[in-house]
């Protein structure tokens, strides 16, 4: 992580769904301001803005995080992957057909922290019980559904997957929808949660 | 990727339906699960500035001077608005017009918005915020409706000199006689907490200058965006044609996205039309705690009367509404307390009234359950506790008073013209939960010494009006507009909450059109493209709008069969339409697909348009005698939870709970067990869990590591029983789940710990003191522990 002073702006550069991104940062910039406001990549969502509930789940490294405790200076190098990314090659990933197929969405608004919380458990564990599935998201918090056809949606998927081989195996494999291209043009500068001047 | 609940969707049910009653995916889910899906905060427009409210600094004071001088130095501030740049009304409100869109002679509770800064940048706004400088003339407040009638009390409101709200009365025969005619009087008090929507997503508005003269268009997490246009247009002292409300995807509501977001529109509105630019506020979850309305505290005092052999003879209810601030829906609220005071019960004499009082604490509002949560926790906790005195199970009292085809309610109703079923929904639940075998187990078990997890079951009915009764005007529309290549788009004056109403109408649209559901495109809730069709509260979009969607759907039908039938060569009536095809009953050979039969309908200059309308059945009550026809029809369910209480440390686990609702007809059984599952969980934290905790108006619990609401480890297993016994009034017999599923929880609960326990007790939520020590250490009730004196 880098020294910076409150206010000072720097540029960091890290892997955003697969694609290389630079960003010009403040100190106080948290990776969900980055992502949302910076990479326009809105399918985060700010829920709390505590490390509560999980609204602004995202991995960092493959590792679950909540965007909105993450200092952006701290994604400097690394990978992340937001909802944006799961879907592959204009294909939904498993994890997102089923949520559909168990009408496991009422509002949607947990939905991507919800997603990303099940991605990373499946990796780490391709063969989850439902307990496990049940700590895996108790992180999230949902207002609408009550959780159990959620659980059963990623039970599911967790099926699918291992009847199909890995089909979502990390970031960087490609280069995924939903990444943002690596270009001057695509760089944009963050005023810490401002687009307007 | 075809599951067993897939394939049993496509397979059955085997009836006359295509659609309806199908497990339909939900129309906005791919949307959802990709992160499309567009909330009010994912909004950008070039040039677009943030908004950020200064609040009120005491609960009840005098605003005597509001200085923004020094706020609007900061560089990037564009404005600071205040009460003075209000062109037209400066309240705003449902039912009385008591709330400040910007404060301005007095604050009255803590949420109060004061002045709104307008930067170029949130970081500026902050600052700015700091530099407002307001002086105020504090002044004494009320906390609790008892304060709050109080004589000599302080006054809220120059309109309400008794800070009282309202008073709601219901008046049925004698209740002295009934008293006296009875072997068993019972008088219980029952007390509900404050609690919090908590809808994951907080609340945003965009407001966006249209080059017309004082045109604007807001976009936001609008529950009700035709309530939202209109104090918009109230507020900027223009007309209804000049605002422009356009709901986004909803992060959830359950009732609490309508005061709310009406006053955040209006102030974005105004900061838009101010600057000439874009305005976006998105509240954090603090700000959304403190100055989001909540759920009513209740006190309530019952008073039962029975006979030896357990039938009812007499109820008067006494109830107190801690309304808060403003009025905002608690007229409503309470009038339907006042209506299902005695629950699904026959009561020959009942004598109810129920006051919404105002007090300093954050104002309550509609909030899903609508002033049944509280008054179902009493009355189904009471009948526990009657039970108990005559020595009968809990269930056969329930039973030799509850509601039958034909009986009268409190407010002189008979239940006459729709399956009532309450005994159904009675009998399914106890038996999935198990209810007689484990009520003897248990207490069996619980006799044995040195038990330190010890089990209970316990349940809870209700009754539940649909729609919105006789709170006002009934009736809302919709337009199925066919394209000419056969795609169809709906529009719908209801508006999604996230509960599903896109996939029910979208379902609703195809069923009637002989269309495929993919054909269908449901577009957003627009104010400038659809009539008023009032707001989306009291679980009445399936039966309301469903009836209008249906009805517009059916006209656009007609069209395509006569010109079906023409290009068929036969009459219209030998047609049918389901599965994008229309063809020849009897005779599928004969057929045309739907698009070709809309170009053809198209190239004949057909209209394929309809506008759909539906008014609900005439309802009626009269105030002054507190009987009438409440509502046109009643939904029934009954809860029942299997608990297991540590004696060591008061911690409750729910285990199992099986919840029996009739639906009148589910259109989507799988959106309804959602449905179910959902309100369970909601019922688990107001029985268990939830409180916001407001400690002389001051909110403690600001976020969601104070506020707790379920978990995915908290939820128990649910076993959700959909019983279907078709109503006259609604689309295929549909009528309601949204509200009745998260009301009947917290009594089960209640219920179940006295059954496992012994201990009875009489106010939410049944946290670890109240469970071990039977009363609370709370803020919210005085002071907490360390600080009683």
């Amino acid at each position: 992580m880098r020294e910076v002073g409150p206010g000072a702006r720097t540029t960091i550069s890290f892997k955003v769904n697969g694609g290389a991104v630079e960003v010009d940062v403040s100190a106080e910039d948290r990776l969900i301001d980055v992502l949302r406001e910076g990479l326009r990549l809105t399918g985060t969502k700010e829920g709390c803005g505590i490390g509560e509930c999980g609204a602004c789940t995202v991995l960092l490294d493959g590792k679950p995080v909540n965007s909105c405790l993450v200092p952006a200076l701290q994604v400097e190098g690394r990978e992340v992957e937001t909802v944006e990314g799961l879907a592959k090659d204009g294909r939904l990933h498993p994890l997102q057909e089923a949520f559909i197929e168990h009408t496991a969405v009422q509002c949607g608004f947990c939905t991507p922290g919800m997603l990303m919380s099940a991605a990373a458990l499946l990796r780490e564990n391709p063969n989850p019980t439902r307990e496990d599935i049940t700590r895996a998201i108790s992180g999230n918090l949902c207002r609408c559904t009550g959780y159990h056809q959620i659980i059963s949606a990623i039970e599911d998927a967790a099926r699918t997957m291992k009847a199909w081989g890995p089909v979502a195996s990390g970031a960087g494999t490609s280069e995924p929808p939903g990444a943002p291209v690596v270009s001057e043009a695509s760089r944009r500068e963050i005023h810490s949660r401002n687009s307007a001047d | 990727m075809e599951t067993a609940r897939d394939k049993a969707a496509k397979d059955g049910p085997q009836d006359e339906f295509s659609i309806v009653r199908h497990r339909a995916k939900r129309v906005d889910a791919v949307e959802k699960v990709t992160g499309r899906a567009k909330f009010g905060a994912d909004l950008y427009f070039d040039g677009m500035l943030h908004a950020r409210m200064l609040r009120a600094r005491f609960p009840h004071a005098r605003i005597i001077r509001i200085d923004a001088s020094e706020a609007r130095k900061v560089p990037g501030v564009v404005a600071v608005i205040t009460h003075e740049d209000i062109p037209g009304a400066r309240t705003f409100g449902p039912v009385k017009r008591d709330m400040p869109v910007l404060a301005f002679d007095k604050t009255r509770y803590l949420g109060d918005g004061v002045a709104m800064i307008v930067a170029t940048s949130l970081e500026a706004a902050d600052k700015a915020l700091e530099l407002v400088r307001v002086e105020y003339d504090e002044l004494p407040a009320v906390f609790s409706p008892e304060e709050a009638l109080a004589e000599g009390a302080p006054v809220l409101h120059d309109h309400a000199p008794g800070n009282i709200v309202n008073h709601h009365k219901v008046r049925k025969g004698d209740v002295d006689a009934g008293f006296a005619a009875s072997d068993v009087v019972t008088e219980r008090e029952y007390r509900t907490q404050f609690i919090e929507h908590a809808y994951i997503e907080p609340e945003a508005a965009v407001a966006v200058p249209n080059p017309g003269e004082g045109s604007v268009t807001v976009y936001g997490s609008i529950q009700n965006p035709f309530t939202a246009r209109r104090v918009v247009a109230e507020v900027l002292g223009v007309s209804l044609n000049k605002v422009r409300v356009i709901q986004c995807a909803m992060g959830g509501s359950f009732g609490g996205k309508d005061d709310i977001m009406s006053c955040m529109c209006a102030r974005v509105a105004l900061a838009a039309l101010k600057t000439g630019r874009p305005v976006k506020m998105v509240n954090t979850r603090e700000e959304s705690i403190v100055e989001g309305y909540k759920r009513h505290p209740y006190v309530l005092k019952y008073k039962v009367g029975a006979t030896r052999d357990g039938k009812l003879q007499a109820m008067e209810i006494r109830i107190l509404a801690d309304g808060g601030a403003y009025a905002s829906m608690t007229p409503f609220v309470t009038w339907r307390s006042v209506v299902q005071a005695t629950g699904p019960y026959e009561v020959p004499n009942v004598k109810t009234d129920v006051y919404g009082v105002y007090t300093n604490n954050t104002y309550a509002g509609a909030m899903r359950g609508f002033g049944s949560p509280q008054i179902i926790f009493a009355h189904e906790s009471l009948m526990d506790e009657l039970a108990a005195e005559l020595g009968m199970d809990p269930l056969d009292l329930r039973l030799k008073n509850g509601f039958r085809p034909g009986s009268v309610t409190a407010t002189g109703q008979a239940l006459d013209d729709h399956a009532v079923s309450l005994v159904e929904v009675m009998q399914k639940a106890a038996d999935a939960i198990g209810y007689r075998e484990k009520r003897k187990a248990y207490s069996e078990a619980a006799r044995r010494a040195g038990t330190k997890k010890v089990r209970g079951v316990g349940l809870a009915a209700s009754y539940r009006g649909v729609s919105l009764g006789g709170e006002g005007v009934d009736a809302t529309g919709a337009i199925v507009s066919v394209q000419q290549d056969g795609s169809v788009y709906v529009y719908a004056g209801l508006a999604e909450n996230g509960q599903g109403l896109r996939t029910i109408f979208s379902q609703i649209a195809a069923e009637e059109l002989g269309c495929n559901l993919e054909d269908v495109v449901f577009m957003d809730t627009d104010t400038s493209l659809i009539p008023d069709g009032g707001p989306t509260v009291a679980s009445r979009s399936t039966t309301m709008g469903g009836n209008a969607v249906r009805d517009a759907a059916r006209k656009v039908r007609e069209t395509l069969l006569a010109v079906a039938g023409e290009m068929l060569g036969t009459s219209c009536e030998a047609l049918k339409a389901s599965g994008g095809r229309i063809f020849v009953d009897g005779d599928p050979g004969r057929s045309l697909s739907f698009g070709e039969v809309a170009r053809a309908a198209y190239n004949r200059g057909e209209l394929m348009a309809a506008f759909g309308w539906y008014k609900g059945p005439k309802v009626w009550w009269d105030e002054e005698h507190g009987q009438g026809r409440a509502y046109f029809t009643y939904v029934y369910g009954c809860q029942a939870a299997e608990v297991e209480v540590d004696t060591e440390t008061g911690k409750v686990r729910v285990l199992k709970v099986a919840a029996a609702h009739d639906v009148g007809r589910a259109i989507n059984p799988a959106t309804v067990e959602g449905q179910i599952y959902g309100g369970v969980a909601m019922g688990m934290g107001y029985g268990l869990l939830e409180e916001v905790e407001m400690a002389r108006g001051v909110t403690r619990t600001r976020n969601f590591d104070e506020y707790l609401i379920a978990t995915s480890m908290d939820v128990p297993e649910v076993i959700p029983i959909v019983v279907e016994n078709p109503d006259p009034y609604g689309p295929y017999g549909a009528k309601t789940i949204g509200e009745p599923t998260c009301e009947l929880l917290a009594p089960a609960i209640a219920n179940a710990v006295c059954h496992a326990t012994g201990r009875r007790i009489r106010e939410l939520p049944l946290d670890l003191e109240k469970v071990l020590l039977g009363r609370s250490l709370k803020a919210a009730r005085g002071k907490r522990g360390s600080e009683q004196a």
